[in-house]
């Protein structure tokens, strides 16, 4: 009897192990981004279109303020309250001493140059497909930012979501890098898709969850209940969304809807930063949204 | 940017089973008095969008008059608009978030700033159509600054 005990335990640590085993952080591959030169311009418009701005900048910070990236930004949530941390470039207090491998482990693998894992909240799940020019060259210009030094914040969460540990297992489940919508995009589509899908992380607001927060993607950007109390957060589907695509373009550079109302709520700070983009880009947001599944299938 | 946050963490999760009430025609007068306000704002600047847009010519007499009719609109006076007990809360026909009556003073620099984005505008509009374009993106900012803060989404 006693020995079944203990072949149990064995076996279970085995298992356990394995499943840790299976889900460590990852850290990225050097060989993927050897050889790629930064580009500082090209880094600012990663940047914008992938909105480091709207959770890493200080609460409440306007204009060149939101170039500091000193965190600090609560998130409250139904496992407790996240803080963004420092990730200006002071290499103390944020990110100065990360190289760019670094950075492609936390927006790939959201895995720290320590190995450990970091929650989603960090919307990693969509970074995941961020290209490895791209990467180089957000590397380069957040170093370009000023240095702050204000400690990051520890996050106030409880048991059991402060275990890190258990994070491999949501991302085994929903990491995933592939494109979400496929088949026949023109050009201009899959540049909308790249900037949708992978920086933009429209998904993360406008496709609804599973009870283990990970997203429908059969669902895709068909809007979803909204998190924070009433309303809910739109549909961008086609048969959802029935404006223009110079209407799109126009919302996401001005915040006008076709009837002349304005972007609100948690879209008001996602359009400071689309406002950022080329007109180019916003078309091709546009086009995207013109080629996702219809809501009624 | 707080608040869908909650459901992208990991773990278990309740999926809340939200009203899917309509929205409805407002009855307090107050209510109806600050909404038909923000119409007004909105027709107004569809004048210009409409030019900056393309989709109507370009004409100086008429930017000019619709950016005018913002600026004043901009200056009503809106105290008795916003009385105590008419958040969305407790009126299902309004998108007015309870955080209005907890920080008046923000409120109103955030309609002031609007104010000044008007004027800007009204110095813009009747000036050509680059100039015009180039005021709808402050516009546009502060109202959303607002809206940001202190509007629900719609249902
Ligand atoms: C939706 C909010 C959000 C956005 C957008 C966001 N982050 Fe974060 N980020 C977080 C949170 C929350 C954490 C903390 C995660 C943790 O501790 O597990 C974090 C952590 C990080 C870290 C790890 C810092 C450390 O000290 O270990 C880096 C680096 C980072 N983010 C970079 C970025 C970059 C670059 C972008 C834009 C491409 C970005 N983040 C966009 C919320 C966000
Ligand atoms: C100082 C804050 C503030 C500013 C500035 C502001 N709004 Fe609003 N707006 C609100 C609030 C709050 C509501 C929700 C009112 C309600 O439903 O009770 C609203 C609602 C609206 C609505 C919906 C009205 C309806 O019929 O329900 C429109 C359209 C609108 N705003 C347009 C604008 C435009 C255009 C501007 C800029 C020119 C603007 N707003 C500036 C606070 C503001
Ligand atoms: C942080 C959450 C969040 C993110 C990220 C986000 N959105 Fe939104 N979006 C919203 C909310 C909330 C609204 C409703 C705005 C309002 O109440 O005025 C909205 C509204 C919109 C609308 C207007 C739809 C309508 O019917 O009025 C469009 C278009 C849109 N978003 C496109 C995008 C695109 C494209 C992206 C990615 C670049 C994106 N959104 C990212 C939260 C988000």
């Amino acid at each position: 009897m006693r020995k079944w005990g203990v072949t149990a335990a064995a076996c279970a640590a085995v298992i356990v192990g394995a499943g840790l085993f299976v889900t460590r952080p990852r850290l990225a591959d050097p060989a993927v981004l050897s050889g790629l030169v930064p580009d500082i311009a090209q880094g600012e418009q990663v940047f914008h279109a992938a909105g480091c701005a709207a959770c890493h900048s200080a609460p409440g910070a306007e204009g060149e303020a939101r170039l500091v990236l000193s965190g600090g930004r609560r998130f409250s949530t139904p496992f407790g309250t996240f803080v963004a941390p420092n990730i200006s470039s002071d290499p103390a207090h944020g990110i100065g001493d990360w190289t760019p491998v670094d950075l492609a482990g936390a927006l790939w693998h959201g895995s720290s140059p320590d190995r450990q894992h970091y929650y989603p909240a960090f919307p990693y799940a969509s970074y995941v497909r961020m290209a490895p020019q791209d990467v180089v060259s957000l590397h380069a210009f957040l170093m370009s930012l000023p240095a702050d030094a204000t400690p990051s914040a520890t996050h106030e969460v409880g048991f059991p979501f402060n275990l890190r540990l258990a994070l491999g297992g949501w991302k085994l489940l929903f990491l995933r890098s592939g494109w979400i919508v496929d088949g026949d995009l023109s050009g201009q589509q899959q540049r909308g898709r790249y900037l949708v899908e992978a920086l933009g992380h429209c998904g993360e607001c406008h496709t609804p969850r599973n009870a283990l927060g990970g997203l429908i993607l059969s669902k895709w950007l068909q809007g979803a209940p909204n998190p924070g109390g009433k309303g809910r957060i739109p549909g961008l589907a086609p048969d959802q969304l029935d404006w223009s695509e110079a209407d799109i373009a126009e919302y996401l550079k001005s915040g006008f809807t076709p009837d002349y109302d304005s972007a609100g709520g948690e879209m008001a700070e996602v359009v400071l930063n689309t406002a950022k983009l080329s007109d180019a880009d916003r078309l091709a947001i546009a086009s995207y949204l013109k080629a996702i599944p219809q809501s009624r299938d | 940017m707080t608040k869908y946050l909650s459901f992208a963490a990991a773990g278990l999760l309740t999926v809340a089973i939200v009203g899917t009430s309509m929205a409805q025609e407002a009855k307090n007068p107050a209510v109806k008095a600050r909404q038909s306000l923000m119409s007004l704002y909105a027709f107004n600047i569809g004048q210009l969008g409409a030019m900056a847009k393309g989709e109507a010519e370009y004409n100086a007499e008429a930017a000019a008059a619709a950016a005018s009719n913002l600026a004043t609109l901009t200056q009503v006076d809106q105290s008795a608009m916003w009385p105590a007990g008419t958040d969305n809360a407790a009126d299902p026909s309004s998108r007015a978030l309870p955080a209005i009556w907890q920080n008046f003073p923000d409120v109103s620099a955030k309609g002031q700033a609007l104010a000044e984005a008007a004027v800007a505008m009204q110095a813009a509009a009747g000036q050509d159509l680059d100039a015009l374009k180039a005021a709808m993106g402050p516009l546009g900012g502060a109202c959303s600054a607002c809206h940001k803060a202190y509007r629900a989404p719609k249902e």
